[in-house]
């Protein structure tokens, strides 16, 4: 995607200057940029280090089957195909926990591990069943419940209080999870009965 | 104004502490685990640093150049209508493409109108709260090497339209 984006802004953005005469702010703001990427890096450094520490302590203890089993009725409403399927469940709440905590590295391969379960009881295999894509539409609008990076951005901008935008965060995210979620099952409904007509 | 405060000024603390004690209730060398985490981030944050200088650049360009402008205002009329700031507007763009892009066109928009003013609440409200939705269904879709996705790419929007209208409708309320 970036092989397309870059040069594109690159490209424009250039151009735009050397024929319309503003080289000299662009000059200085390529040092700049360069300058506050290695800024944010520094702030980044910091906060995910930390968190990344705090989420391993997290890791080891129970605390994520905890959380798992309080999940357990909301996975029964948004995968009704799965009520007995137990070992899918128990994927899917697990991707669904390491989202919410943050731990983007731990919840790609658990989202794909219950991607690839899924698709072993899909009858129809080049098509997404109802869960796949009510999981995939889920990650896509997942909630996390510290936002580091953009703490870290915040931080690195000496922002005078950078935690302040997190409950904002929350609401944000939850109406988006929702607007997901009742897109995913009104859009189902459609397909499904599109599907039985013909 | 107060309450939301509170709530953002307590949930970093309040985590760090239940998980903390938790270890401890569980009898974790919890120091160690948390070295172990911590070392992980170096490998993370230097991975995308790279990826954040060129981007970075890109953007920079974009607006020094006096182009983002000129977009924006092209932009403003069509965005009146339904009274969105037109300044955001190359950030909800690029925030379902790219990850890093949105990292960078965020900062930008952030030191450029204040990181404490309502634009730059919105535009980390508006981070925080979405995902790189392509690269996500890519990825999922992929891993089954499933083609006919249905909807979900519709769905996908629908939540971050969402997502971005109700960030920049919050920020105007409460901040």
């Amino acid at each position: 995607m970036l092989n397309i984006v870059w040069p594109i802004f690159i490209i424009i953005s250039f151009s735009y200057a050397i024929f319309f005469g503003n080289l000299n702010n662009l000059n200085s703001e390529i040092f700049a940029s360069t300058e506050s990427a290695i800024k944010l890096s520094i702030n980044l450094l910091g906060t995910i280090c930390l968190w990344n520490g705090i989420m391993q302590i997290a890791s080891k203890t129970s605390i994520i089957d905890k959380l798992t089993k309080f999940l357990k009725p909301v996975i029964n409403f948004l995968f009704p195909e799965l009520r007995k399927n137990s070992k899918i469940q128990k994927e899917i709440s697990m991707n669904m926990v390491a989202n919410i905590l943050g731990l983007g590295n731990a919840a790609t391969p658990l989202g794909l591990k219950a991607m690839k379960s899924m698709q072993e009881e899909n009858k129809q295999k080049d098509r997404l069943t109802d869960s796949m894509a009510m999981f995939i539409v889920i990650n896509t609008a997942s909630i996390q419940i510290i936002p580091t990076t953009v703490i870290a951005i915040r931080n690195s901008l000496g922002s005078e209080n950078p935690t302040s935008i997190i409950f904002p965060v929350w609401i944000a995210t939850i109406c988006a999870a929702v607007a997901g979620i009742i897109a995913v099952k009104i859009l189902i409904n459609i397909t499904n009965k599109d599907k039985e007509k013909k | 104004m107060e309450f939301v405060n509170f709530i953002s000024n307590l949930a970093m603390p309040a985590i760090i502490l239940i998980i903390v004690l938790y270890g401890i209730i569980e009898k974790r060398r919890v120091f160690d685990d948390f070295l172990e985490g911590a070392k992980e981030g170096f490998s993370i944050v230097i991975s995308i640093l790279p990826t954040l200088i060129g981007l970075f650049v890109a953007i920079g360009a974009l607006r020094s150049s006096g182009i983002l402008d000129m977009i924006i205002k092209i932009l403003t009329p069509l965005l009146s209508i339904i009274d969105f700031p037109t300044e955001l507007m190359p950030l909800a763009m690029l925030r379902p493409i790219s990850g890093s892009s949105s990292i960078a066109v965020a900062t930008d928009i952030m030191s450029n109108y204040g990181v404490d003013t309502t634009l730059g609440m919105m535009a980390s409200v508006i981070m925080g709260s979405t995902e790189t939705t392509l690269y996500t269904i890519a990825i999922y879709t992929s891993c089954v090497k499933i083609k006919k996705t249905r909807f979900i790419l519709l769905a996908a929007l629908t939540a971050d339209i969402v997502g971005i209208l109700v960030s920049v409708a919050i920020c105007r309320m409460f901040l």
